[in-house]
């Protein structure tokens, strides 16, 4: 029996996820981390991308999306609070796309009031929304 | 038949009263489903966000974030939750009794309160008590909006940081069930110790990720947000049960006494008639 560790992803509209993982990844400010039991305490923001959570033992990945957030990390637990969570299997590949494009043109056309920042956000998170559509797509 | 007719005019007001309030109980109860939801759906994230406050508390940071210094308390800032409409029982009275005492308590101390008032009759009620109010927002509706409760929360903050309020308390009612709502007033800055306090005792630290200070910065807004927020939700369900618990004893008070009128005015009814009768015998006897 390999080391687990638990898992709770909750979001401000409900609990998404709560369970054992033998590693866990989470897209933090400073890039993607992996964390395997016992990892050190953290704390840190998060960046729009997925949360992957493998359960170990061959068994299929659990990916969440998350918009932002923060993620705590104790030797056996991490918590993962997140902005917006979606389960990555409810993503709609359309609505995503629609969100890029639209954030794309906010881009293209500064002259409007929309500010700069926002825009980036946005396409930041359409894109890593679309990401965690095409890695769930190739899995399957 | 004076009597009777008033008895009837009073027995068909109180069933216009008891319509309104047989409607206004199942407003309420269809309401507090949709609160109750919105209850359960936020409170994972409220109590998880406790949980890693309580955590950072413990930890021992190089950085000292302001909101985890204690410091000698001489002014304390009150976030009170309270409800904007009134015909909701004791829900309100309850938590209000229960502030008041511990104001009490405070200013023999000889500390100085100040409020963040949430709903139209915290708004009415402290005003009288007394006290500085420093923030106020009421008309929340039904579906409370956390941008609403950012500014006045960030009040509070501010006042904290330039060191004019020394701690702030949450107080608001509890939903344990449609029945039971409980008062409850906790402390929200500094940050209060986790209850697994035991197993983190040893002298550690988290890693932050890019730096201390911004990673606590925003972890203890979203922190103050989520917590505020979760307690107007709260609050919310638990006036809608609290309303539709009196509304339901309202019904039937007014139903009782209903019945009871019923009875006079029988009574009443039947007096009249006999004594119509017995003066028509009367008449005719002596006539007769």
């Amino acid at each position: 029996m390999s080391m687990t560790i638990h898992v709770d992803i909750v979001s401000a509209e409900g609990r998404l996820f709560s369970g054992q993982g033998e590693m866990v990844y989470a897209p933090v400010v400073m890039g993607e981390i992996g964390i395997a039991p016992r990892h050190a305490p953290l704390v840190s923001p998060l960046k729009p991308g997925e949360v992957r959570i493998d359960p170990g033992q061959g068994r299929e990945m659990e990916c969440f999306y998350v918009s932002g957030g923060l993620i705590e990390v104790q030797p056996f637990k991490v918590t993962v609070l997140a902005d917006t969570g979606v389960r990555a299997v409810d993503l709609d590949r359309a609505v995503a796309l629609e969100a890029k494009r639209r954030a794309e043109d906010a881009l293209a056309n500064q002259t409007a009031d929309m500010d700069l920042a926002k825009a980036q956000a946005e396409l930041a998170e359409a894109v890593a929304q679309l990401r965690a559509i095409e890695r769930l797509r190739k899995g399957k | 038949m004076a009597g009777a007719k008033e008895i009837r005019t009073k027995i068909s007001s109180i069933k216009s009263t008891q319509k309104i309030t047989s409607a206004m109980e199942m407003v309420a109860a269809s309401k507090m489903r949709r609160a109750q939801d919105r209850m359960d759906a936020s409170r994972p994230y409220a109590e998880k966000m406790r949980q890693v406050i309580g955590h950072v508390a413990l930890a021992n940071p190089e950085y000292r974030h302001p909101f985890m210094q204690a410091r000698e308390v001489k002014c304390i800032g009150y976030i009170i939750v309270s409800s904007d409409r009134g015909l909701c029982g004791g829900l309100n009275t309850n938590l209000f009794r229960k502030m008041v005492r511990e104001i009490h308590a405070e200013r023999e101390a000889g500390r100085e309160i100040s409020y963040c008032l949430v709903g139209n009759k915290a708004l009415g009620f402290f005003r009288r008590v007394g006290g500085n109010v420093r923030a106020q927002v009421t008309h929340l509706g039904d579906r409370p909006e956390l941008e609403a409760l950012i500014g006045p929360v960030k009040v509070m903050l501010d006042a904290y940081m330039e060191g004019e309020v020394d701690e702030i308390r949450l107080a608001y009612n509890l939903f344990v069930n449609t029945m039971t709502q409980k008062p409850t007033i906790e402390k929200l800055v500094p940050l209060p110790e986790g209850d697994d306090a035991e197993e983190l005792k040893h002298h550690w630290d988290y890693i932050y990720e890019p730096d201390a200070k911004q990673v606590l910065d925003a972890l203890l807004q979203r922190y103050m947000e989520s917590v505020v927020y979760q307690a107007v939700v709260e609050n919310g369900a638990c006036e809608m049960a609290a309303r539709m618990v009196a509304m339901k004893s309202a019904t039937d008070n007014a139903g009782n006494i209903i019945d009871e009128l019923q009875l006079v005015y029988n009574k009443a009814r039947q007096a009249a008639i006999t004594q119509e009768i017995s003066e028509i015998v009367s008449g005719a006897a002596a006539v007769s």
